[in-house]
Parts: C-alpha cells; sequence; structure tokens
C-alpha cells in the first residue's frame, strides 16, 4: 500500500499537464471531430456516419485494452455482440425506452467482461487471446441456440422509440445526435482513464510487468479493471448499433467481428487516441463504398492490412504522431 | 447534376404532355443479393440478367417507362441488407427490391421497407415469416417459401409411398423449424417420423448421423438444413449408397445449381420441391436458352421468379403511371399473374405470390440426356394447396 502512494505521487508531475486540460493538439483534434461529426450527416448518409461513430467507439474501447493494457483479446465481439442482443430485446420486447436498453446491454456487456476477464487475465499473450476467443464462441453459440435471438434471423425491426418517453428517435438525423454524444462521452472517458494516473500504471503495467508487480501494483487488478472498462464500452457501441440499425443479429458475436475490430485498430494505429477512429472510418468506409465488388472486399482488406503491417506497423495515426513528434 | 437533370427532364416532359410520351415513368429497380457467397450461384448475377430481360420482355422503354436496374451483393448479412436497402430508398429513390435470398437478410429489408414508399418483391428467401404474422403491406413473397417446400415434400413423398420418416437437422433455429413444419405434413398425411438426429450447425462430418438414419430403417431421410451442410450430407450419403439401398434422401432446401455442384452421380434420387425447372415445357425452355446465352448456366426458379416479378410489377406500373407503393401495390394484387415462366397465378393479400409447384426426382446418370437434364417430375402440386392458406399465416393484412 505504501509503495502505491509514493509510485502515485512520483508520477503526478507527468499527469498534472492532463489535470490542467488536455494538451491544445488534443483538444483542436477532439474539437475538429467533433464539428466534423457534427456537419457529416448534412453531407453523408446518417445512417452510414452512424455505424462509423458506433464502430470508433468499438475501436476505442478494445485500444484501451490492446494499446495501452497490451492484452490482445481476439473476443471482444462477444461484448459488442450480447449488448446488441440485450439492447433489442429490451427495446422491443420489453418495451423499455433507448437509453435504457443500451443500458441494459452496457451493463450485460460489463458483467460478461468481469467474468470473462476474471479468468482470462491468469494467461498470458496467445493463451490469454485464445481463452479470450473461446469464451466469445461459447457466446455465438448462445445467441445461435437461443430463443430470444431469433437464431440465423437475429432480432429484427427494433423500435428506435423515445428518448426519456418524449424525443421520438424514429428519424435518422433524430437517433443521430443521441449516438454522436453517446461515442463522443464514450471516447473522451476512455480518454481521461488513459490519462489518468490508472492509466500511467496500466501502461507501466504493458512496458514492464514484473517491475509493476514489484513496485508493489496488483497487476492483475488493474488489468481486470481494464478488460471491464473495455467491455462496458464494447458493449455501450454494441447496444447503439442495435438501435441505429433496429437490428441485433449474429454477425455482432461472429468471431469475424473481433477481428475486425483488432484490424480497425492496428491500421489506425495501436496505442493512439485518434487511431481507433482513423482505422474504423477507413474499414467501414471501404466496406460501404466497395460493397458492389462483393468478395473482393475481404481481399481490398487483405492487401490494406499487410500493406500497414509492412510499410507503416504504428497505423495510420501513429506514423503521423511520430511525423509531428507529438503523441495523438 | 442528378436534381438539374430531373428539372430539366420534368419540364419536358410537361411540355410533351399532350404527346406519347404523357406517361414518362423513371422506375429504379434495385436487385439486391449474394453476389459473391454460397448464394452467388442460385441468385447473384443470373437475377440482374433475369431482372433485365423482363424490362426487354416488357417492351419498357416504348411505353415511356425508363427502367434503371441496380444491383449490390448483402453478403448474406442482415445488417449489411439493411443498411444498402435504407441507403437505396433514402437516397438513390429505388422503387423496388428484388431477389433478396437468405432469410435473415429478407426479414431486415423487409422491415425497412415497411412503412416507406418502395416494394420488395422476393424471390430468394426461404421463411415463410414474410407473409406471416410479420406480414407488410411492401412486400410479396414471389417464389417458394419454407412452408410451401416442407408441405409439397411431405405431402408428396408420403403419398408416392416414403411413410417413415428419419430427420437429419441442422441444429439451430432454421433447422428447427423446418423439421418442425415438415414432420407435421409427414403425420398429417399419414406418414410417421421414427427418428431425428441433430448435427452442429455449420457441419463437416456426417458420417454418424447418416448411419443413424441408414440403421432406422425409415423410407425416407428428410434432410432439414441448408447450403453447404445439405451438399455435404448428400455427398457423404451417396458415399454410404443410400439411395441405391432403397432409401430415398428428400432435400427440404436444395436447388438446381445445388445438383449442377454435386453432379448426377451423388445427387441421384434426390427427392426435392422447387416452383419451376427450365425443362417443364416450350416456353420455359425458349426462356432458359435465352437466359443460358447470357449467363451460361440455365436459371434457378430464384432467378425465373425475379423475372416473373419484374414483368407483373412493371405492368402496374404501366396499369397505375406511377411508382409510389400503394397503388403499385394495389394493381399488382388485383391483376392475376401471367408469364411464361409460372403460368397463371396470383399475389394474395398476406403478399403470398401463389403458383404450382412440382416435386422433382434427381435423375441417376444413365436417365439424363445432356447437359442440364437433371429432373424428373413426379407431382405437380397446384397452385391452391401448394401454399400455406392465408388463415393459417395469421397476416394481420387478411381481413
Amino acid at each position: 500500500m505504501a509503495g502505491e502512494t509514493r509510485v502515485a505521487k512520483a508520477i503526478t508531475p507527468k499527469s498534472l499537464s492532463y489535470a490542467q486540460g488536455m494538451p491544445r493538439h488534443h483538444l483542436a483534434l477532439f474539437a475538429a471531430f467533433l464539428t466534423i461529426a457534427v456537419l457529416a450527416p448534412f453531407f453523408l448518409y446518417p445512417v452510414f456516419v452512424m455505424k462509423v461513430l458506433c464502430f470508433a467507439l468499438f475501436a476505442c474501447a478494445f485500444n484501451l485494452l490492446l494499446g495501452f493494457g497490451g492484452l490482445l483479446s481476439f473476443g471482444h465481439a462477444a461484448y459488442f455482440g450480447s449488448a446488441s442482443y440485450i439492447a433489442a430485446h429490451s427495446a422491443k420486447v420489453w418495451g423499455l425506452t433507448p437509453e435504457l436498453s443500451i443500458l441494459a446491454g452496457t451493463v450485460v456487456a460489463a458483467f460478461l467482461g468481469l467474468i470473462f476477464g476474471y479468468l482470462s487475465i491468469r494467461r498470458q499473450g496467445i493463451y490469454f487471446a485464445m481463452v479470450t476467443l473461446a469464451f466469445a464462441q461459447m457466446v455465438y453459440f448462445f445467441a445461435l441456440q437461443a430463443e430470444f435471438t431469433g437464431g440465423e434471423d437475429g432480432i429484427q425491426a427494433v423500435p428506435r422509440g423515445e428518448l426519456f418517453g418524449f424525443i421520438s428517435l424514429e428519424a435518422d438525423r433524430a437517433i443521430y445526435w443521441l449516438v454522436l454524444a453517446i461515442v463522443f462521452f464514450g471516447i473522451l472517458f476512455l480518454y481521461r482513464i488513459v490519462h489518468s494516473p490508472f492509466g500511467q500504471v496500466l501502461k507501466a503495467i504493458r512496458e514492464n510487468e514484473p517491475r509493476a508487480v514489484s513496485l508493489g501494483y496488483q497487476v492483475n487488478r488493474y488489468k481486470l479493471a481494464t478488460f471491464v472498462i473495455s467491455a462496458t464500452f464494447a458493449g455501450l457501441a454494441g447496444g447503439t448499433k442495435a438501435l441505429v440499425f433496429q437490428l441485433a443479429s449474429l454477425t455482432d458475436v461472429h468471431w469475424a467481428m473481433s477481428g475486425e475490430v483488432v484490424l480497425m485498430t492496428l491500421l489506425g494505429g495501436m496505442g493512439t487516441i485518434f487511431g481507433p477512429i482513423v482505422g474504423a472510418t477507413v474499414i467501414i468506409t471501404m466496406q460501404n463504398y466497395l460493397a458492389t465488388f462483393g468478395a473482393w472486399v475481404t481481399i481490398i482488406q487483405g492487401v490494406i492490412f499487410v500493406i500497414g503491417v509492412l510499410a507503416f506497423r504504428e497505423g495510420i495515426i501513429g506514423v503521423l504522431s511520430r511525423k509531428i513528434k507529438k503523441p495523438l | 447534376m442528378k436534381k438539374t437533370g430531373l428539372i430539366v427532364g420534368g419540364l419536358a416532359a410537361s411540355l410533351m404532355a399532350t404527346s406519347a410520351l404523357a406517361q414518362d415513368i423513371d422506375v429504379k429497380i434495385g436487385v439486391l443479393n449474394d453476389r459473391s457467397g454460397l448464394y452467388a450461384d442460385l441468385s447473384g448475377e443470373g437475377s440482374v440478367i433475369a431482372a433485365r430481360m423482363a424490362v426487354e420482355d416488357f417492351d419498357a422503354a416504348s411505353k415511356g417507362i425508363n427502367v434503371e436496374i441496380v444491383s449490390a451483393d448483402h453478403q448474406n448479412k442482415p445488417d449489411v441488407a439493411s443498411n444498402i436497402a435504407r441507403q437505396w430508398i433514402d437516397d438513390e429513390d429505388v422503387n423496388v427490391i428484388l431477389d433478396v435470398p437468405t432469410s435473415s437478410a429478407a426479414l431486415a429489408v423487409h422491415e425497412v421497407l415497411r412503412d416507406s414508399n418502395a416494394l420488395m418483391l422476393n424471390s430468394g428467401a426461404a421463411t415463410s415469416d414474410l407473409t406471416g404474422e410479420a406480414c407488410s403491406p411492401n412486400t410479396v413473397h414471389w417464389t417458394y417459401d419454407t412452408w410451401a417446400l416442407a408441405n409439397g415434400t411431405g405431402s408428396a413423398m408420403v403419398q408416392q409411398g416414403g411413410e417413415s420418416w428419419f430427420f437429419l437437422t441442422a441444429d439451430y433455429a432454421f433447422g428447427h423449424s423446418l423439421e418442425r413444419d415438415t414432420a407435421a405434413v409427414v403425420e398429417a398425411n399419414g406418414g410417421e417420423v421414427v427418428g431425428t438426429v441433430r448435427h452442429p450447425f455449420p457441419g463437416q462430418d456426417f458420417s454418424s448421423f447418416l448411419l443413424q438414419a441408414q440403421s432406422s430403417g425409415a423410407q425416407v431421410i428428410g434432410l432439414a438444413n441448408a447450403g453447404g451442410d445439405t451438399v455435404n450430407t448428400i455427398k457423404q450419403a451417396a458415399e454410404f449408397g443410400i439411395t441405391q439401398a432403397g432409401q430415398s434422401l428428400a432435400g427440404l432446401l436444395i436447388f438446381l445449381t445445388d445438383v449442377h455442384a454435386l453432379g448426377l452421380e451423388a445427387a441421384q434420387g434426390l427427392v426435392l420441391t422447387e416452383s419451376f425447372y427450365w425443362d417443364l415445357d416450350d416456353e420455359t425452355r425458349a426462356w432458359s436458352e435465352r437466359f443460358m446465352e447470357a449467363k451460361g448456366d440455365m436459371p434457378t426458379m430464384v432467378q425465373a421468379g425475379v423475372y416473373s416479378a419484374v414483368l407483373h410489377y412493371l405492368k402496374a406500373v404501366e396499369e397505375t403511371g406511377s411508382t409510389d407503393a400503394e397503388p403499385v401495390m394495389a394493381a399488382m394484387k388485383s391483376t392475376p399473374t401471367s408469364d411464361p415462366l409460372f403460368g397463371e397465378g396470383e399475389i394474395r393479400a398476406d403478399g403470398r405470390k401463389i403458383h404450382d409447384l412440382y416435386l422433382f426426382e434427381v435423375k441417376s446418370p444413365d436417365e439424363s440426356e445432356g447437359a442440364w437434364d437433371y429432373y424428373d417430375v413426379l407431382a405437380t402440386i397446384p397452385a391452391d394447396s401448394a401454399f400455406r392458406p392465408m388463415e393459417e399465416g395469421n397476416c394481420p393484412l387478411v381481413e
């Protein structure tokens, strides 16, 4: 305990700069993100932009675990998808308002994260990845078999309902502002966590776990907390997505979804704040505009991934950040 | 640019309002199906070709109807399908969406189009829910459905003497419902179900399940699965010589292209229900030859259904002079359907298009006289008993 306080004090000067507010260029980038997101639905198809936003949040949540915690989970679709099912079910069958449905989905994702995280953080590296994948496949199997998920058909025609019981969200433009608010504050919250003393300890564990242990940190507690936070925000993204598309389906819990979020994070820049947002935008845009090429989409995605890994391993934002010598 | 074009076009149209071009209507047809995966052969580009043939045969251009056909790949994913459908109707003014195989994708599009100004004429999907409790005033289910296939294969096989059944079922919602529906039909017709085995979905190795089916002694082995599972089951059944030993295999959801892919050696003796086969009569042969020239393969019932649906839709557009969902749908439902591929038929109030179905048996390699000569007609199931009676579907549109 004594060790903990001492180190917390030792890193205070560094975190002070964040306590006084975020660095100017981060502030500018968040402002730019918000401006683009506010203007986007007037120029682009709103549902498409909402999809990008949901996946941006999903990728940011995943990035917290991979980029800052150094834990490669290969089963994040489990939290995204189960939240999507729960949100869809509670909105459609129980008739909950949208904010409560999304909350219900998020809580379930957090709970799953707690159980799966508790068990999987006991292993490291590839074993950790395989354990998370195994849990995700269990969730997939459950979704395939359970009565309420509708199996192959998924949960269709989910009502978007009325926010707080009186603001109708049926129009695309109306629900857009809710989605933007959720995603923006979600990402801001993740940003805050990364730059908190907690985030500093997390990075220390990522860099050198034995040293963090020797400094007296309960490493597993930090890992578990990160895992749960990551699962929670993945769930928040999934629940929101279910209401946007009015649909929860097996795609959301499929292992390919877990793979996709890894791809987004790596392409955009693992361990950067804005990388996952860029990665998600690139991947979703590609999927959307190249949809006419059918099977070629996955091939093009694969080629881009290979080029990304070979030519710029830090990802798009990672490379930019190195160029301008500022963390992004 | 597009808007200016429209305004200029509108001016021109109003100037010429008295001429023969009085009915200058733009129709945008979206063919949404699987263009790269499992169902690309039975729908895919072939459905686009079929739609184009319908536009040509209808001679739309000379009737003042300008038809544009767009297509997209929904990858058999409901989220992709609903996304494309939304974008089509919100942003690109698509009036009617065709085909949409894969039940989950079809249901997603079905819900997106409800209360919109666009129609779905579904040819590719199987689920009878489209015209059941969740039926929509904007959807017509054209070619076949699970109820019709289960009923056709189930009742006709029992009548042909296949009284005892054993089901090999894919262990998920679709397989369960197919098994349940078919078992009900078999029992209603005086047959009996002697056993059931459920295989994991998707499955690879069906040998132990097939051995159970073989040792059950049932006359008919019903395959309540789909796609790759069905193809694998049939291949492995051929290795065990199941049909040669006297048991029949009944495919509950299998298409001409599946038989083509399997080859007659593996598929021979398989009994299945379809609503169209290229070699039924002179008219289907003539049309299919034309299709063959464009595509290189014979048409499936799904592609034939797209042709038939586009033709009937354009007739309704011509009659009403509009592309609005409500009047066009009303005209489509009030006019009996008639085309060279499905013959006479009609669209019921619940959105179900009805026509005759056929029970086919796959020929053995010796009986086949050439490429694509695959089926013998065992029985014709008349339109009035081929599909689920309206009152059993509980569709709210039926008064």
